[in-house]
């Protein structure tokens, strides 16, 4: 229960009053008709107590009450203008959203851009119960608001219709906006690591790794890191300079890191999806050069940013094609 | 209050409790003048407390020590008021549960509640003085309060000091029409809703109900406003400026009361009238019902009555600043008929008093003198006996009227009016007491009559056969000058002289500025008091008259009321959709729109991520031989745009280089 859930409870309604909005593109600008304002809870006390200081007046025939209270009376009403002042002509400007794995916070980013020459306060955005912190915009300049949802499970989170609410200055009333853009954050499988042993170029059959070819083009020396083959120190190096260095063979082609569907224990579809999701990162964080091989799909031995991307999305999409 | 919901709510930052504080400490200061020390000094406690345990991290107190603390104050304002009811106890229990909560304030929804108890402190501030000092003040605590308000209700990057003030100022400022639409036509009941607030301002002097010896003195101490009263045709002569009040018949050998004059008013008898004086009044509140008029009243006003005495009431005790209009006619002559049973009322006397008295008046009357030549001979004998008059008499002895009358011989209007009439009735000639004003400053710029408590007074009236009710005010033949010229006049050579009344003494340097302030706070006063704080039902109709509206019955002011309040609305909806018309006036970043324009023409749009710089930097990347210009000119809008102190000449600078983009 908050202060705000007088609004909240006649948000369902609204919400369907209002269901036929369509989703926006890249940017939506906050117009009179689009924001709405209500009460809050805080809003109704302030009306009792307005009422509870009239009967004083008058039981005192005391002016200055009277005056007191008339005068905050003129105040809350003029609350209603200043927070719906306070989104009016706001733009709110969906800007792409990084991927996120399932299980942490996806943080969808809107910059909001205040072209009017007033400082906008205390904007809040909000889907269900899950929001961002609030956020100020100062006269004609622009800021990056967040929105944090619990990303559950892989595939598309679409953050669907969201407010954009404040109850700044008084508290006694909220404005909001629904916003909804036709928008995704791709949320990658859990990573779960296979057996609790992450996929290593010397790595067994059971992991699902197949074995790497050791490669036959030397491609120089790297930093030992533990699990290294023995077989691919280079000991001249080592007596040369005292430090462990492992030989690094540019992987070629068929011999190369394959992370396959089929060599995964049998589980479920989405156990088998973390555990690849788990080998990629590893793959990519050792700088492997690594297959993704999962059923109807393949993508082929890479390297890089781009390729660990491709291959998580495809784990994030897979069965139901984005 | 469970503790799930106290975790929801987002709590309260150091900044804004800080301003709470602050706040609060200059709402509660000014009731150290009004509640029990104790009280005051508890809620400040309470709130020293909660800073402390902001800034020092003192721990706050529990729920049930907070509980136990809460129990232990009720039991003490009990203790000091008697009672837990009325306006002086329930400021203390305010006062005291505001104190609590700010102890117990975590969250914003109860920082919330403490704003909103603060605003009721407000409010109590009224209930003992509506001063105009007093509000001034009190205008400053509603800025402070509103923009804790404010404050509080803005997570997230707060606001400057200066934006927060303007902007409390300004929303103030705006619900000013509201106010005033209320406040004038909001429809008035009269009454009080539960019972007369019994507890007015107990410091309030005014005439009493009663008159023995010392009643009035205390009231010539006093320079407070009694009365103010418009004369649209000029002030009356210093001779007719007798302000009728309460009149005593009743009289037990010390004490003076009024007698039974339930009957209504015979109309007085204007045919030795010397013309009438129209004027209209604005009584100061007295806690009584009767209400002051010139000496005689022609006819009550609408809706207050005169009784048999000629004494003015209202239906109902006077609370506030009581406004209404009235006739005078100087020499009218009051009740000619005097019934058997008036008479009797007017010449009994307590069997042993004054014994000494009944033997001269008794004198006076043994011939069968007319009662003119008893009147005339009581006059020459307090005007040739050795009386002096003094506000600070020696103490009577048992006997008042005989010990004034042959010992002490030295006192004021009540010792000189009440023997009067004791010598009148003995002498067989039926009198009364008549206590009210006598006098009243004349307020040039105002064109009104100030009377104060100090010019209270008291004469005598005898009854002569076809004349009526005849005043005579024996304090005249002692100290003419107190008639003439007003107390100042009177007491001018007295030792005890009051130290405002000494004021007159010399009006040179300082004391004429200070006459000359005392003249404009007095003028502002009389404004105040009448359309202010005597903003009753009885004005909102004079006003409604005044605007061609006194038809409109309580629905049609409701009416015109709400129309208005929707006119204020409506102006107000316009205003605010104006003011954001057009968003971007601001002629730099209209500048910068058009350079965005113009590269987006270029094929190079903005994305909605970038800012100037990234922009460029993005064009220096896709677009080579854009690079050089494109830096230029976003190096000068950012110069313009966020350096320290912009040169105008940039601005020339930046516009020229838009030109000379391709």
């Amino acid at each position: 229960m908050k202060w705000h859930s007088s609004a909240q409870m006649l948000e369902p309604a609204i919400r369907w009053l209002t269901r036929r909005e369509h989703p926006a593109g890249r940017e939506v600008t906050l117009h009179r008709r689009r924001i709405y304002i209500l009460p809050t809870r805080a809003g109704y006390v302030y009306g009792m107590m307005l009422v509870i200081m009239l009967l004083g007046a008058v039981n005192y025939t005391n002016s200055m009450a009277f005056l007191l209270t008339f005068l905050l009376v003129g105040l809350g009403a003029n609350g209603i203008w200043h927070t719906h002042r306070n989104l009016l002509g706001l733009r709110v400007i969906r800007l792409p959203a990084k991927p996120v794995f399932a299980g942490e916070s996806a943080h969808c980013l809107y910059r909001i851009e205040n072209p009017g020459h007033v400082p906008r306060r205390a904007l809040m955005l909000h889907r269900g119960p899950s929001g961002g912190e609030p956020v100020a915009v100062e006269a004609r300049s622009g800021t990056i608001a967040r929105l944090s949802l619990p990303a559950e499970r892989r595939g598309h989170l679409r953050p669907g219709r969201f407010s954009i609410s404040t109850v700044y200055p008084l508290g006694l009333f909220r404005a909001w906006s629904w916003i909804e853009f036709d928008e995704a954050v791709t949320v990658y499988p859990r990573p779960v690591p296979a057996n609790a042993t992450p996929p290593r170029p010397s790595g067994d059959k059971d992991t699902g790794v197949t074995r790497p070819l050791e490669g036959d083009e030397f491609a120089g020396l790297r930093e030992y890191q533990r699990g290294d083959s023995p077989r691919q120190v280079d000991w001249k190096a080592l007596a040369r300079t005292g430090d462990l260095y492992t030989r690094n063979f540019e992987v070629q082609r068929g011999g190369n890191i394959w992370l396959d569907w089929d060599a995964l224990p049998a589980t479920d579809t989405e156990t088998r999806l973390s555990m690849l999701c788990y080998q990629v990162l590893k793959a990519h964080e050792r700088g492997l050069c690594y297959g993704l091989r999962l059923p109807g799909i393949a993508f082929e031995p890479d390297r890089g940013a781009e390729h660990r991307s491709r291959c998580l999305t495809a784990l994030a999409h897979f069965g139901h094609p984005a | 209050m469970n503790r799930v919901r106290h975790t929801a709510e987002p709590g309260v930052g150091e900044g804004p409790m800080n301003w709470l504080v602050a706040a609060l400490v200059v709402l509660l200061a000014p009731h150290f003048l009004t509640q029990p020390t104790w009280v005051v000094g508890l809620a400040l406690l309470a709130v020293a407390w909660r800073f402390l345990a902001v800034r020092r991290s003192v721990p706050l107190p529990g729920r049930w020590s907070l509980a136990a603390l809460a129990f232990m104050a009720t039991a003490g304002v009990i203790a000091t008021h008697g009672t837990v009811l009325g306006r002086d106890a329930g400021v203390s229990l305010l006062l005291i549960m505001t104190g609590l909560k700010v102890l117990e304030t975590r969250n914003q929804r109860d920082a919330m509640l403490t704003i909103f108890l603060g605003y009721f402190v407000v409010v109590t501030h009224f209930l003992y003085s509506q001063e105009i000092p007093m509000v001034a003040y009190m205008v400053v605590a509603m800025l402070l309060t509103t923009m804790v308000l404010i404050r509080l209700n803005a997570p997230g990057p707060p606001p400057g000091l200066r934006e927060q003030a303007g902007l409390a100022g300004r929303m103030l400022l705006q619900a000013l029409p509201v106010m005033l639409i209320l406040f004038l036509l909001f429809p008035r009941l009269p009454g009080p809703l539960w019972g007369v607030p019994q507890d007015e301002p107990t410091a309030r002097t005014g005439l009493s109900d009663s008159m023995s010896p010392g009643s009035i003195s205390d009231l010539l101490q006093s320079d407070a406003p009694a009365l103010r009263a418009r004369f649209p045709d000029g002030p009356p002569p210093a001779a007719l400026r007798y302000w009728r009040g309460p009149v005593f018949s009743d009289y037990d050998g010390r004490t003076w009361r009024a007698g039974q004059a339930f009957m209504p008013a015979t109309d007085p008898d204007p045919s030795d009238a010397v013309g009438e004086i129209q004027y209209s009044v604005r009584l100061e509140p007295h806690r009584h019902r009767w209400l002051l008029a010139l000496d005689p009243p022609a006819s009550a006003p609408e809706g207050r009555r005169l009784n048999a005495d000629y004494v003015l009431f209202s239906p109902r005790p006077v609370h506030r600043v009581e406004t209404y209009d009235l006739t005078t006619v100087p020499g009218a002559a009051l009740e000619v008929e005097l019934s058997a049973e008036r008479r009797q009322q007017a010449l009994h006397i307590p069997d042993t008093a004054g014994p000494r008295a009944r033997e001269l008046a008794a004198r006076w009357a043994d011939n069968g003198t007319a009662p003119e030549d008893i009147v005339e001979q009581a006059m020459r004998y307090f005007n040739e006996e050795p009386f002096h008059y003094t506000l600070s008499p020696p103490h009577l002895p048992a006997d008042p009227v005989d010990g004034f009358l042959f010992d002490t011989r030295a006192g004021f209007c009540e010792h000189y009016a009440g023997s009067f009439v004791f010598l009148m009735r003995a002498a067989g000639v039926p009198a009364r007491v008549v206590t009210g004003y006598q006098g009243g400053e004349w307020n040039r710029a105002g064109g009104y009559l100030l009377v104060r408590q100090s010019d209270a007074h008291a004469w005598a009236e005898v009854w002569l056969e076809d004349r009526g009710w005849v005043r005579v005010d024996p304090t005249g033949a002692v100290a003419p000058e107190r008639i003439e010229l007003g107390i100042r006049a009177a007491l001018s050579h007295e030792e005890n002289l009051p130290a405002f009344l000494r004021r007159g003494d010399s009006f040179s340097g300082l004391a004429a500025l200070r006459i000359q302030w005392e003249y404009w706070r007095e003028t502002t006063a009389y404004y105040w008091n009448g359309w202010v704080l005597g903003f009753g039902p009885e004005r909102q109709r004079e006003l409604l008259a005044r605007l061609g509206l006194g038809g409109l019955d309580w629905r049609g002011t409701v009416a015109l009321m709400a129309g208005l309040l929707v006119l204020v609305a409506a102006v107000f909806s316009l205003a605010f959709l104006w003011h954001n018309r057009r968003p971007e006036r601001d002629p730099l970043a209209r500048l910068y729109r058009r350079f965005t324009k113009r590269m987006a023409r270029l094929g190079t749009p903005p994305l909605p991520h970038e800012g100037p710089r990234d922009f460029a930097d993005r064009i220096a990347r896709e677009r080579p031989e854009l690079h050089e210009s494109v830096a230029h000119f976003t190096r000068i809008y950012e110069a313009l745009r966020y350096g320290p102190d912009p040169d105008p000449d940039l601005f020339r600078i930046l516009r020229t280089r838009l030109r000379a983009l391709p």
